[in-house]
């Protein structure tokens, strides 16, 4: 019978094409809209842990009460210690420890006087280690613009925005200016080795990024650091074993008395990220229903408008005797086969224009000009193994379910009105 | 010290000339008095500056150079991290030379407002050179003695210029027109920095405020201790020292 319902559905395409064509543009929709909202969702939480905050971060207690301020007068130190406790502790974890400073970049005219300033935000991070991941972590060859990255002590990279605001290119001197950890005055000359573009708006305006060693040796700060961020080895973030991580190690540091004590705070426990955790997945989560609320109510409706649509063939085919609930079954059938055609076809399109805007994203820099947050402006589409499945529900239940409903009326069906029906 | 090579500057107006006070005089008055008594011609002080912080204490050591209220020189002295570090103010504008960069860097804009080495004394403290006269409309807003001195305290409101903060209430010495005590606010009315002298000592004939302790009320810590160890009137000093060259000598 199967092979009979599907010659049916492939010949008589004037009952099978609309309800097919519906299936396929609401799956489509679905698996593309699933794919962007998962793709930001991931996008931002990695643009946030890589940059900013890690999976978890260790800070003093002071410095994590006044974290806005970027106090590097309460960092930790005796990093290397703590970096080997936590490595022993967490063993599937990497630990980098970074310093975030604010300053100014004031670049020297041929007397050695200033020729041009202005205000910088920096990250100093590892990035002359062989074996750090920090230089992928922050993407820094993807963000490249001009220039290199730093290959020697004394190079640094800045934004491209800020380069062009006080006409410096790669190989030219920029002095630091920012503050020791004990509070004096620093200054440090470094070689600038590259521009970035780092797609992060707050990041494009002021930023600078250094080696850990030299914002140390400038900042005072031998053996010390703002944070150690701790990253998960798949780089993937997991609420459940960050959550075990801190409870554990702050469970260890416990004198209230000591504000400088070590602390472990999650990513989401970081300034602004648990609401944005919150309002991210309760937001995602509420257009993903909603949306695939909508498209089942609009596949069910056209599994109904189908099967109301042959009111008249149900009547001359109980005429000629056909069994009521075959005529049910095989509508099923039918409505299982276009249901599994659309939705294969659905999908299949939605995860091809899913897989295209995941390589080359959405740019969506114009509409974030005064955004300060850490968000990525280009965004893009993420495919995951649900992405692949996520189409059947509206796709192949919610047109079953309209076919059933609908086909409910062929038990009701009185042949003798069918002449009647045939005479008008 | 730096604070002291500028004492031009905001509290410049401290250093104040001994003399009685005259009964009953008008805020105005007791104002252009303490003026005119924080201004002296020359002057070379050593100093030193106790930063105390919320993890450590730290001294800071400095020889100024000042001449009248535009112009001041400061060498560091001590610790080492800071030694060679010198700043030259020349009327409203301030350069910085670091030996260790080779570099004379102009401060200005947004680092004005920033902690001069972690003290709580901004750049912006320096830089301040005009007469509490020409900047604040006093007003006499009562007495009390504090170190054991018959004080009037003076409430000064900004006449509207450009000023570091909207209004101010100064503790004058009765008798020797020397500043005491002083609370600095914002236009909100929020405090911002407070100053209470510990000590004053009189050299060649002037009342000096050798040890006191400014508070940045914005920051945690004990504030900052600012003690005078020599001072010298009238001073012989070189031209060429106000100038950027004598940054890089």
């Amino acid at each position: 019978m199967m092979a009979f319902l599907l010659k049916g559905i492939l010949r008589d395409r004037s009952r099978s094409l609309f309800p097919f064509l519906t299936v396929l543009v609401g799956v489509f929709l679905t698996v593309a809209l699933f794919c962007y909202i998962k793709g930001a969702e991931i996008d931002v939480v990695r643009y946030n842990a890589n940059l900013s905050h890690g999976h978890v971060k260790v800070v003093t207690r002071a410095y994590a009460n006044e974290v806005d301020q970027v106090p590097n007068d309460l960092a930790l130190t005796a990093v290397s210690s703590l970096i080997l406790d936590l490595r022993q502790a967490y063993p599937g974890m990497d630990w980098a420890p970074r310093i975030r400073f604010g300053g100014l970049l004031d670049i020297p005219d041929a007397n050695s006087e200033t020729r041009s300033q202005g205000p910088v935000f920096g990250l100093a991070a590892d990035l002359l280690t062989p074996s750090s991941r920090e230089p992928e972590r922050l993407e820094l060859r993807k963000a490249l613009v001009s220039g290199r990255l730093p290959a020697n002590q004394g190079e640094m990279l800045i934004s491209d925005d800020l380069a062009q605001k006080l006409k410096v290119r790669p190989g030219d001197q920029a002095t630091l200016i920012s503050t020791t950890i004990a509070g004096s005055m620093a200054i440090k000359n470094f070689t600038v080795a590259g521009t970035l573009r780092f797609g992060i708006r707050a990041m494009d305006r002021t930023g600078m990024i250094a080696d850990l060693s030299d914002i140390r040796d400038a900042l005072d700060m031998a053996d010390s650091a703002g944070e150690v961020l701790g990253f998960f080895e798949d780089g993937l973030f997991r609420r459940d074993r960050s959550e075990a991580a801190a409870l554990s190690f702050n469970a260890r540091f416990r004198d209230e008395g000591d504000e400088f004590r070590p602390v472990m705070q999650t990513l989401i426990e970081q300034p602004g990220m648990g609401l944005m955790f919150g309002s991210l997945t309760y937001a995602m989560s509420l257009i993903i229903l909603v949306f695939l609320f909508a498209m089942s109510l609009v596949l069910w409706n056209a599994g109904l408008i189908g099967t109301l649509r042959r009111h008249g063939e149900f009547g001359v085919r109980l005429a000629i005797g056909e069994d009521k609930g075959h005529v049910y079954r095989s509508m099923i059938y039918e409505s299982l086969m276009i249901g599994v055609l659309g939705t294969l076809a659905g999908t299949a399109l939605g995860l091809a224009l899913s897989y295209y805007l995941q390589v080359h994203g959405i740019d969506l820099s114009g509409m974030l000009k005064n955004i300060t947050i850490m968000m990525p402006t280009v965004l893009r589409c993420r495919v995951t193994p649900l992405s692949y499945v996520i189409g059947f529900i509206p796709g192949l239940l919610a047109t079953l379910a309209g076919t059933a409903i609908a086909g409910r009326r062929i038990y009701k069906r009185q042949t003798s009105q069918l002449f009647k029906e045939l005479e008008t | 010290m730096k604070r002291a090579v500028l004492l031009g500057g905001c509290w410049a107006w401290a250093f104040l000339f001994g003399g009685p006070g005259q009964t009953a005089p008008s805020a105005q008055a007791i104002l252009e008095r303490a003026d005119r008594n924080a201004v002296s011609g020359n002057r070379i002080a050593v100093s030193e500056m106790i930063i105390r912080g919320r993890r450590d204490s730290r001294s800071i050591s400095a020889k100024s150079w000042v001449e009248g209220k535009d112009k001041a020189f400061t060498e560091y002295l001590a610790p080492a991290r800071e030694k060679g570090i010198k700043m030259l103010k020349l009327g409203d504008q301030l350069w910085t030379y670091s030996p260790d960069a080779d570099r004379t860097i102009s401060i200005s804009g947004h680092m004005l407002r920033q902690s001069v080495m972690g003290s709580d004394f901004s750049y912006e403290d320096m830089m301040e050179d005009r007469s509490l006269v020409d900047l604040y409309r006093p007003e006499i807003a009562g007495e009390e003695t504090w170190l054991d001195r018959p004080c009037w305290i003076l409430r000064l409101t900004s006449k509207g210029g450009e000023v570091a903060y909207d209004s101010r209430k100064i503790w004058v010495d009765k008798e020797r027109f020397v500043l005491l005590k002083e609370e600095r606010f914002a236009k909100s009315g929020k405090l911002l920095k407070t100053l209470e002298v510990k000590s004053v000592i009189r050299v060649q004939g002037r009342w000096v405020q050798n040890f006191l302790v400014v508070k940045d009320a914005l920051k945690s810590g004990e504030g900052t201790e600012f003690k005078i160890q020599s001072i010298e009137f009238d001073a012989a000093i070189p031209d060429y020292l106000f100038s950027k060259a004598s940054l890089r000598k």
